[in-house]
């Protein structure tokens, strides 16, 4: 497969910045870095397009931004929507050679974004819609919302999430796009070659970037690639792709089908805050949801499509 | 050759689109707006309109897409009616935020509860604030040439707002009119191909619509108000060209009727404005001076004008087909609001008529006008709101 021959090593990315020096991101934020990986992949021929989350904030404010590609933040709900008027009117122009980014959190694609998300991905629009997922609303101080996973703490669910997390991308593939792939920018050459590919391909490609956040999260500043590594060996996020209908796991999750190869899930939590609450039994059960989801990945691996 | 059609006003708003040389439209079908997007479709499918056309999942998206389209630098259309309009109600905000000229047939409808498609203002008067500017119709011809009108109003660079292009249910959506269409040649002279001074492009990359500080927001907004502004300046020197060039001419902010020496001015807005007309003739030859100023822009709101006919006059008699709860009607409202602070202000009675399709003819304005004369005489408003034809 490509995606394997042409990884290259980080050093031989692009030295180009476009992710600019003073933004306004957390120290330590998961998605600042995927930014400037995402950058790096497609370079500047890029429109994107941004809700509110986030990411309208990072770039800092008027008259400054620290993104130095054409930018139409958008309402927080529209980016889909958006993203479809954008991609008809380069169509328009005769403008074929730049890519069109839909860059939205877990809010604005799992909740209040969903209906023009669902509506673009029917409509088979060709662009990239990239979910930076940090499992929360973090831009207003860390919400529960249809991404925080079961049993996390945020400023509204005090005592801890009684509810699971939608699997988003699987939501995606029941649309039958032609390419979704989850990512971390933890593992920036897989964001980075998935990325590559979702540029080539024709039609609608969407990216679930786990992101983490050690605002919302509740871990120290320095641990952002680690948490995001311990997510991937644990299993609790699993790196995928789903092309053309074809379900693939990449390295190095594909080396984790087996349960022993996976740390356990409690060391994941462990180092976060936000799970501080939760006891034996959550702790368990999440364990236990984890190795269903790999039991489908299993499934899904040795049949290879959906 | 000017060919003349005979369609409905819906019909004629996507010939205007066409005719106009849209490049985008994105759109979502609600009665009685639909015939418009099918129209579209008919036309786009066929090859006779030439543009990108993204048959959006809501209205939300609808303005949203265009929002996206316009900022890459095309030429939108959208449309729409009563809930998907006030469902649009905050990337409208956003679109005349952007300073974005998106050109948009609002056909116009009451609002839930009860479910009713038939003709009211409420929807696009409760979207006044949002920074659009309104042009409210009062026949099919008026519908296409202020559709071709808005475009070169709304893209100059001037003003940089998106328009409503404001007409009623049924009477106006579905009701056949002659109608004459410009030569294409002509139309393309008098509007050149969207040529916007900034767009989304990655070899001048800006940032639309980021974060603004308490330190900059109100000279953005004071900027809005300032086109609302030029607009109202523009407004009348654009009809009158355009009336020039095409033959059609419609009073620019205002169409006035008999006014100069009337006692009584009756101000309307879009099809009651026509029946006015026809209630001015009757009642003239009854011996009433009255005279008749339909008021053709809501926003900007021709202030100016009301004060200039508030000077010869004794009376406004003010019929509005919507209501601001609470308050009285929304044209009421704005012409008092007007006339603050004016000496000599004539008497103002107003009219509330014609709410979720409830007809209003010429008959219902000839009763409004003798009900008012006789206030007049009496030198005293008896009601400051009357609800016409009401169950009591």
């Amino acid at each position: 497969m490509e995606s394997e021959n042409t990884m290259e090593s980080i050093k031989g990315l692009s030295r180009e910045e476009y992710l600019l020096k003073g933004h306004i991101a957390c120290a330590g934020c998961g998605p600042a870095i995927a930014l400037r990986l995402l950058f790096k992949a497609l370079g500047n021929k890029v429109i994107l397009v941004v809700p509110a989350c986030c990411s309208s904030v990072i770039p800092g404010p008027y008259p400054h931004t620290s993104f130095a590609v054409p930018v139409q933040n958008v309402i927080f709900e529209a980016t889909g929507a958006t993203a479809s008027g954008v991609v008809a009117a380069l169509r328009r122009r005769g403008v074929d050679d730049v890519t069109v980014v839909g860059w939205a959190g877990d809010g604005g694609t799992f909740d209040i974004g969903i209906q023009a998300l669902s509506g673009a991905a029917e409509r088979e629009t060709n662009f990239i819609y990239i979910c930076y997922d940090n499992e929360a609303y973090g831009n207003t101080g860390v919400q529960r919302s249809g991404a925080t996973p079961y049993g996390a703490w945020t400023t509204t669910t005090p005592t801890g999430k009684r509810e699971r997390k939608k699997d988003m991308a699987f939501i995606m593939a029941a649309h039958r796009i032609p390419y979704i792939a989850t990512a971390c920018p933890s593992y920036p050459m897989d964001f980075v070659s998935k990325l590559r590919k979702a540029k080539r391909m024709e039609g609608m490609s969407f990216i679930h970037l786990l992101a983490p956040c050690p605002t919302g999260w509740r871990y120290d500043i320095s641990k952002t690639v680690e948490i995001g590594r311990l997510a991937v060996q644990t299993g609790v996020w699993a790196l995928f792709e789903i092309e053309l209908g074809k379900f693939k796991l990449n390295p190095p999750s594909n080396q984790l089908l087996e349960k022993a190869k996976r740390k356990p899930v409690k060391e994941y939590l462990a180092l976060q805050g936000r799970f501080r609450n939760l006891t034996n039994d959550d702790i368990e059960q999440k364990q236990i949801w984890v190795d269903k989801d790999w039991e489908r990945y299993y499934d899904l691996a040795s049949n290879k499509s959906l | 050759m000017a060919q003349t059609v005979i369609d409905t006003a819906n019909h004629i708003a996507a010939y205007a689109a066409k005719a106009a040389r849209v490049q985008v439209v994105a759109a979502y079908p609600i009665t009685p707006q639909t015939s418009i997007v099918e129209k579209i479709a008919d036309l786009v499918e066929s090859g006779e309109f030439d543009a990108e056309y993204i048959r959006v999942e809501s209205e939300h998206s609808a303005i949203a897409a265009c929002i996206g389209a316009a900022a890459a630098g095309v030429r939108t259309f959208t449309a729409t009616a009563a809930h998907g309009l006030v469902l649009m109600h905050e990337p409208l905000h956003w679109a005349s935020g952007s300073r974005l000229p998106i050109v948009m047939p609002v056909v116009n409808r009451s609002l839930g509860p009860g479910w009713n498609i038939w003709a009211d203002y409420t929807d696009s008067m409760s979207q006044r604030d949002t920074g659009w500017i309104q042009f409210y119709c009062a026949d099919n011809q008026e519908v296409f040439d202020t559709i071709i009108q808005a475009y070169k109003l709304c893209e100059d660079g001037r003003v940089l707002l998106p328009t409503m292009i404001c007409l009623e249910a049924f009477i106006l959506s579905h009701t056949y009119m002659p109608v004459k269409i410009p030569d294409q040649e002509k139309i393309d002279r008098y509007l050149p191909r969207y040529d916007p001074k900034w767009s989304l492009d990655v070899t001048n990359p800006l940032s639309h619509a980021n974060i603004v500080s308490p330190d900059w927001y109100m000279e953005f907004r004071f900027m809005m108000h300032e086109a609302m502004e030029n607009a109202k300046q523009l407004i009348p020197k654009i009809d009158k060209d355009y009336g020039n060039r095409f033959g059609f001419e419609y009073g620019g902010l205002v169409q006035k009727y008999n006014c100069k020496d009337a006692d009584i001015i009756l101000l309307t807005m879009g099809t009651m404005g026509s029946e006015a007309k026809i209630a001015v003739d009757n009642l003239r030859r009854e011996g009433f001076n009255v005279g008749s100023a339909r008021i053709r822009v809501f926003r900007p709101f021709p202030k100016e004008e009301i004060r200039k006919l508030a000077e010869n006059t004794q009376m406004f008699a003010i019929v509005d087909r919507g209501i601001s709860f609470g308050m009285e009607g929304f044209l009421a409202e704005e012409t008092k609001a007007s006339l603050c602070n004016q000496k000599d202000q004539p008497l103002i009675a107003g009219f509330i008529a014609g709410l979720g399709g409830r007809d209003v003819s010429f008959r219902t304005i000839e009763e409004i006008v003798r009900k008012s004369a006789k206030w007049m005489q009496n030198g005293r408003i008896e009601k400051e709101t009357t609800w016409v034809d009401l169950r009591e």
